[in-house]
């Protein structure tokens, strides 16, 4: 799950770290009161999207009067933007963020991943900021540093150091980097977090360092520990197929062709996806159905694919492991003539039970074409969607 | 032969008496494994499925010496209860339970490696030897005893390749799911080193995804150190980037990780490559039919 730039904002206040007097508002009529509350003459106004990119896009301006921010929130709030990181559709601007402005001497780059490679969470630090950081890596490695932080023993004064000396810190400059390398630390551990990015991190006129971008994304698995992060969860910046799937517990990708797929399991409905493809189709999304697929998930598993109106055929592949296929026949067949399903169906089922599963959809009276190999349902699915 | 686990192997069920180790449990005992008994906080003393249940890993090693721990507990306690397992030196831990925190697996991890002990998973369908044992919540009646080692990071896919080279004839000596997590306890390389140096095996199946640089990894090691004929498919080559497909671990972040890259690595270092799902077991075929 991914935050916006004012929610990570808000989170690196609370662990101690720096950001600029900000205020967050979601509708014009806010803009005037939030620029006076903030106080000074010159604000930096940011659409908020799930995207980077932003500036060059037009969706961050400097500005020297409150007016200027209302008109900027009218021009932006429920349009959506277009950047390099979306796709055609732009992302809809659900907020807009106000901050004081900061002079700026010197843009730096500081992330931390959980690197799979050396299982720690890993920081990524450079003295190139303010520009893709991917491009530093590869023209000028030297610049940037990578740090491990190990997960028993946790951040050291030392690795803090190091990372100070690419960066290219004052000794006070160093000292107060420290101090935010544990804070940094600590905010990603206490919140689960997968990703943290401050691009750039700069230093400003006053010799400060300071956070002026805060990305975070949070490790789904672990939002159990966290109801309070869970609501900043913004739908507006999701697919609304995707977040509809996620209420059902259902895994699912929109994708741009016509074959709707159904599998149980995430490796096979991958697979899925390629052997469609193999035999020159294009899948319409992946879905992962689950072990257990019961009537009601295959029901919902239909309304959503079927809410795409490039669906013309929809391709339900189960192999049958624990789960038995004529129960998964059965909840097939209840499942079609629940949600009315008006595109044609091709199911292969195997594994446990099989047989009894293709008599069952056979014998039920509903339109399925039930083949019991997937290459021969594949091919299926590829010639009805033409 | 086979790898990791045998008629020999005397396993633990963790979180014994809830549903799903219910129902797999009785599986794995109705194909023939022998499991010594269970763990459930609280029920000790009593029975379930005819077996021991113990409050502590440490009270069920005692009583029965178990080597292998079968973990079905929820994901909020997958952290304890592997670490419990590795406190009482079970040196074969597998974790079935999908949708543990990434960071509780970095400090398992981290500990597991530290006291030398060997830890399945989680999110995966566990470890059989066919005819000897199934520690995990694959169906047993696909699997043949042969001369396949299937290692996998899908469940599902498992199984596909499972019933192709049992429709083949070749049959498997052992198949692991490793998982589809970011920070799984084990990793192909641990699978391939024991395959390769397993008699029984005579050729290995290694079914990857998009995501991390695993596969790659693999490849690297397989070149220097796998003398056995290794055959892959690589799930997700249509699956677009930066979206997670199902598995935590499967995304293709800033470009990396695209099965593109991975097949035309393992390529490199000699590994046959099933052009499609469908292909691994005429692929298996090819090498070593």
């Amino acid at each position: 799950m991914n935050l916006h730039e004012y929610q990570g904002k808000q989170l690196f206040a609370e662990f101690g770290l720096p950001v600029s007097k900000h205020e967050v508002i979601f509708n014009a009529d806010e803009a005037i009161q939030a620029c006076n509350k903030i106080g000074g003459t010159k604000w930096v106004v940011k659409a908020q999207v799930h995207a980077g990119g932003r500036g060059k896009a037009g969706g961050v301006k400097l500005i020297e009067s409150p007016e200027e921010a209302r008109d900027f929130a009218d021009q932006w709030l429920g349009k959506r933007l277009k950047t390099y990181q979306t796709d055609e559709n732009g992302q809809l601007v659900s907020a807009i963020l106000i901050e004081s402005c900061t002079d700026i001497d010197k843009e730096l780059y500081l992330s931390a991943v959980i690197d799979r490679s050396s299982q720690s969470v890993t920081f990524i630090a450079s003295s190139e900021g303010g520009v893709n950081i991917e491009e530093v890596a590869s023209k000028t490695p030297e610049k940037i540093i990578y740090e491990n932080v190990d997960p028993l023993t946790g951040p050291q004064p030392f690795q803090a150091r190091r990372i100070s000396s690419v960066l290219g810190l004052d000794s006070n400059q160093a000292k107060q980097f420290s101090g935010m390398f544990q804070n940094f630390v600590k905010l990603f551990n206490e919140l689960d977090l997968s990703l943290l990015e401050v691009n750039p991190l700069v230093i400003n006129s006053e010799g400060k360092l300071h956070c002026l971008d805060a990305k975070i994304n949070l490790d789904s698995n672990a939002l159990y520990r966290h109801p309070s992060l869970v609501e900043m969860q913004d739908p507006t910046q999701e697919d609304p197929r995707e977040s509809e799937a996620a209420k059902h517990d259902l895994s699912y990708v929109s994708l741009d062709g016509n074959i709707g797929c159904m599998v149980n399991g995430a490796g096979l409905a991958m697979g899925t996806m390629d052997t469609i493809k193999y035999f020159g189709g294009a899948p319409a999304n992946f879905l992962d159905v689950g072990g257990t697929a019961t009537q009601e998930r295959v029901s919902n598993a239909f309304k959503i694919i079927l809410a795409d109106p490039e669906v013309k055929v929809v391709l339900v592949n189960i192999f049958g492991g624990i789960v038995r296929c004529d129960l998964i026949a059965e909840g097939i067949v209840a499942a079609i003539k629940d949600v009315g399903v008006n595109v044609p169906v091709v199911v292969r089922l195997e594994g446990n039970n099989a047989e009894l599963g293709s008599q069952i959809l056979a014998d039920s009276g509903v339109e399925v074409e039930s083949l019991n190999d997937l290459e021969s349902a594949a091919k299926k699915s590829v010639e009805l969607a033409k | 032969m086979s790898i990791l686990v045998n008629d020999q192997t005397r396993v633990l069920v963790q979180g014994f008496t809830g549903s799903q180790a219910t129902l797999h449990s009785e599986q794995s005992i109705e194909y023939g494994t022998n499991i010594v008994g269970g763990v459930t906080p609280g029920k000790g003393g009593t029975t379930h499925l005819n077996k021991p249940v113990f409050n502590s890993v440490a009270d069920a090693v005692k009583a029965e010496e178990p080597n292998a721990a079968l973990i079905f507990v929820p994901a909020p306690f997958c952290k304890d209860s592997i670490l419990e397992a590795a406190d009482s030196g079970i040196e074969l831990i597998i974790c079935i339970t999908e949708g543990v925190p990434t960071l509780d697996m970095l400090i398992v991890k981290k500990k597991i490696d530290e006291l030398g002990l060997r830890l399945i998973g989680p999110n995966c369908p566990g470890i059989i030897t066919p005819n000897e044992a199934k520690l995990g919540i694959m169906p047993g009646s696909i699997h043949k005893k042969g001369k396949v080692g299937i290692i996998s990071r899908s469940g599902t896919l498992t199984y596909e390749a499972v019933k192709q080279t049992t429709d083949l004839g070749f049959g498997q000596s052992s198949c692991v799911g490793i998982g589809g997590d970011p920070i799984p306890g084990s990793s192909f390389i641990d699978m391939l080193e024991l395959f390769n140096d397993d008699e029984e095996t005579e050729a290995i199946v290694m079914v990857g995804e998009i995501g991390g640089s695993a596969e790659e990894d693999a490849a690297d090691y397989i070149k220097d150190n796998v003398s056995k004929p290794v055959i892959s498919y690589i799930a997700g080559q249509t699956a677009p980037a930066g979206k997670r497909m199902g598995h935590a671990g499967a995304i293709i972040a800033g470009g990396k990780g695209t099965a593109a890259d991975k097949i035309s690595k393992l390529q490199e270092s000699g590994v046959h490559i099933a052009e499609s799902l469908l292909h691994i077991g005429e692929t298996v075929k090819k090498v070593i039919g």
